[in-house]
């Protein structure tokens, strides 16, 4: 039982492990290039856990940043998260003592894998989601470290793996427009980001296109919630 | 104050400004003894809307301009989701979809 519960979460948390391994490599050379080693790529991926973020941290150390300028920045980039969490309320909260972890883990990655509420016939939920969440932070973790040890030494081009995430969106996005017959919401995320990624621009278009899809889904909600959703 | 400390205090800072991201709604909602309906509501559509934000968000550097740009990641999303839609085997889905963009950027564009 309690390995057929970490194997399935490690099937699972397969098509995470080689984007978060290469660009944990990523990170660990940018890290290296700035002039610190891999222990501080373990460090920083330890702490802080949020792969695009962290890309964004090496300039700000590399550029002496202040603490104000770092934490907006942070707050910032990292805006989305609180989507996820919202999205997630209803299925954390009764996670217990596995709670903090599972929020502190909650990547956008390890968000879309678990974000569809499934989990295998016969496991402990929480304790599922939890090892799968974990697979995900040692991916990191391990390529940030090879990353710190490798330093310019890649063995091949790696120009366009980032796309491996993308990827991943895309097969869960494919997934659940085939899963219900009720669109809209799956089309006003797309439409609502593409809308302010046009007007905001690439640098701040998150944040206001949360609060679009945030108005669009209340004013949508009587309509929704008759039932369109079901499986 | 030294390279290393600055350092060790930009990525606490940056620790703490992500969990506060993610905390936030928990500690904002708080231990109620039921979800509030609208945040149920929320938990059921905004999977469906995040994912077409995120993959916006990671196509956001495509230059609509640039040929090089937008080819290899239409046909990398193309594939990927045509492959899944065959399929339906993610890890098939990804890995295809990521050798064919890997093999445009780095082959023909």
């Amino acid at each position: 039982m309690k390995t057929s519960l970490v194997k399935t979460a490690f099937v699972k948390s397969l098509p995470v492990m080689a984007g978060y391994i290469v660009l944990g490599i990523g990170f660990g050379i940018l890290l290296g290039e700035a002039g610190f080693g891999p222990l501080w790529a373990v460090l920083f991926s330890l702490f802080v856990f949020a792969g695009s973020m962290q890309f964004v941290g090496v300039s700000l150390i590399s550029g002496g940043a202040s603490v104000l300028v770092t934490a907006v920045t942070t707050l910032m980039v990292n805006a989305r998260h609180i989507f996820y969490s919202v999205s997630m309320y209803d299925i954390y909260r009764e996670a217990g003592k596995k709670k903090p972890l599972l929020i502190f883990t909650l990547t956008d990655e390890t968000y879309s894998l678990l974000c569809d509420g499934k989990t295998p016939e016969g496991a402990d939920p929480h304790a599922w989601r939890l090892w799968v969440s974990l697979f995900n932070y040692s991916y990191w973790v391990l390529g940030s470290f090879l990353g710190g040890l490798l330093g310019q030494i890649i063995p091949f081009d790696t120009t366009g793996i980032d796309f491996s995430m993308t990827a991943l969106f895309v097969t869960v996005f494919v997934e659940q427009w085939t899963s219900i017959r009720e669109h809209r919401p799956s089309l006003l995320g797309v439409g609502a980001t593409l809308v302010c990624l046009m007007i905001f621009g690439q640098e701040v278009f998150l944040i206001p296109s949360m609060v679009l899809i945030t108005l669009a889904l209340t004013a949508l909600r009587p309509s929704l919630e008759g039932g369109v959703l079901h499986e | 104050m030294s390279n290393n400390a600055h350092a060790m205090l930009l990525i606490l800072t940056m620790t703490a400004g992500t969990m506060a991201t993610r905390f936030l709604p928990f500690l904002l909602l708080g231990d109620k003894r039921q979800t509030p309906p609208f945040i149920v509501y929320l938990g059921k559509v905004l999977p469906y809307a995040i994912m077409g934000m995120l993959v916006v968000y990671c196509l956001k550097g495509v230059s609509l301009t640039e040929i090089s740009s937008v080819l290899p990641a239409v046909l990398g999303v193309g594939i990927t989701a045509g492959l899944h839609l065959w399929k339906r085997n993610t890890l098939i889905s990804i890995i295809g979809g990521t050798v064919a963009y890997m093999l445009l950027v780095q082959l023909v564009f």
